[in-house]
């Protein structure tokens, strides 16, 4: 063989594997974001009944499912966050529930009632830590029209939006008030929640 | 027997009669329509909103529910009214306390939570809507 060849298959050879890794990388990455897309609709949610039969038939009841303007939220809405980092997280610790769809911790409504302090407490946490990020997808201190909201409303919001405008911190988040607004209260929770200083 | 035939006859023209003229005059809160017939769309009424509340009529009258509670549920689980009514949280949310029978049993005792014979706030407190009444009253 001489020098020129070799190189040549060399040439090939790289190029080849330069090829391949392009193709791979292009199908598992789809793969990926396309089963995170997949997870992520209301659809599947509620495929499995414990979503179904619980927490969705409660969302149906309240202004986040239907409203004058027909805006809804879905369940991924609120509960995944958007930025990818956040959400792959979520996502991953997403595979607890699936553990717990196998042991069947919640396929019954009298386990899901037993169990709905825990859950809503992990949520009001999460909620807590992120300054209520999902909620602030769409509300915004800033936006609000306090002259278009009842009055107990805009003077309770009123501080916070003057904080926001001005570039501060609000002293308060979204969950701090807001809790139990798309699904049922747990038994106990103004209890629990004080002790976790919620 | 002929007294017998008579009144027989009489009953079961009455009988024939009877339903035919009650028929005009029932009519129920739904309106005399038949049943085969869609029933005539009710007109919406907004919910009363007054700042400070609803003025009691008598003494002792259970106060009326000055705003929406569309968004409130009360049920084993959750009484959302005593987000803001509660002894501890009225203060915060401005909102007037329940009233102090509401902690005590039927035996008197004082309770530390609401009473359960007290618990479903709308069995005695009702929102208001700004329409004539329904059935006429001299109250």
């Amino acid at each position: 063989m001489t020098p020129t060849s070799k190189k040549r298959v060399m040439m090939g050879f790289a190029s080849m594997t330069l090829l391949f890794g392009i193709v791979l990388g292009i199908v598992l990455w789809g793969g990926f974001n396309w089963s995170l897309a997949m997870t992520n609709t209301e659809e599947f949610c509620i495929s499995c009944h414990e979503m179904k039969d619980n927490v969705y038939e409660e969302l149906q009841e309240t202004v986040h499912f239907t409203n004058r303007t027909g805006v809804r939220a879905t369940c991924p809405d609120c509960h995944v966050p958007k930025e990818w980092i956040y959400k792959v997280k979520r996502k991953i610790q997403a595979s607890a529930e699936l553990y717990h769809k196998m042991l069947g911790t919640i396929d019954t409504k009298e386990k899901f009632e037993d169990y709905r302090l825990t859950m809503a407490l992990s949520e009001w946490k999460r909620m807590k830590a992120n300054d209520s990020r999902e909620c602030r997808n769409c509300h915004n201190y800033v936006s609000m029209d306090l002259e278009k909201q009842q009055s107990r409303g805009a003077d309770q919001h009123d501080p916070h939006v003057w904080d926001a405008m001005d570039g501060k911190d609000p002293t308060k988040t979204c969950i701090d008030c807001h809790k139990g607004i798309a699904h049922h209260l747990p038994k106990g929770w103004e209890e629990a929640a004080k002790k976790a200083g919620l | 027997m002929k007294k017998v035939i008579l009144t027989t006859v009489a009953g079961a023209v009455m009988m024939i009669q009877a339903p035919l003229a009650m028929s005009e005059d029932v009519a129920s809160l739904r309106g005399g329509n038949n049943l085969d017939v869609e029933a005539q769309m009710f007109e919406k009424k907004k919910q009363v909103q007054v700042q400070g509340g609803i003025k009691r009529n008598w003494e002792l009258q259970p106060p009326s529910i000055p705003h929406d509670i569309e968004k409130d549920r009360v049920s084993l689980q959750e009484n959302t009214c005593m987000k803001c009514h509660s002894k501890a949280n009225h203060e915060k949310e401005k909102a007037p306390e329940i009233g102090e029978t509401h902690y005590k049993d039927r035996e008197g005792k004082v309770l530390q939570k609401l009473s359960s014979r007290r618990y479903f706030c709308q069995q005695c407190h009702t929102p208001q809507a700004d329409a004539p009444a329904l059935v006429e009253n001299t109250f």
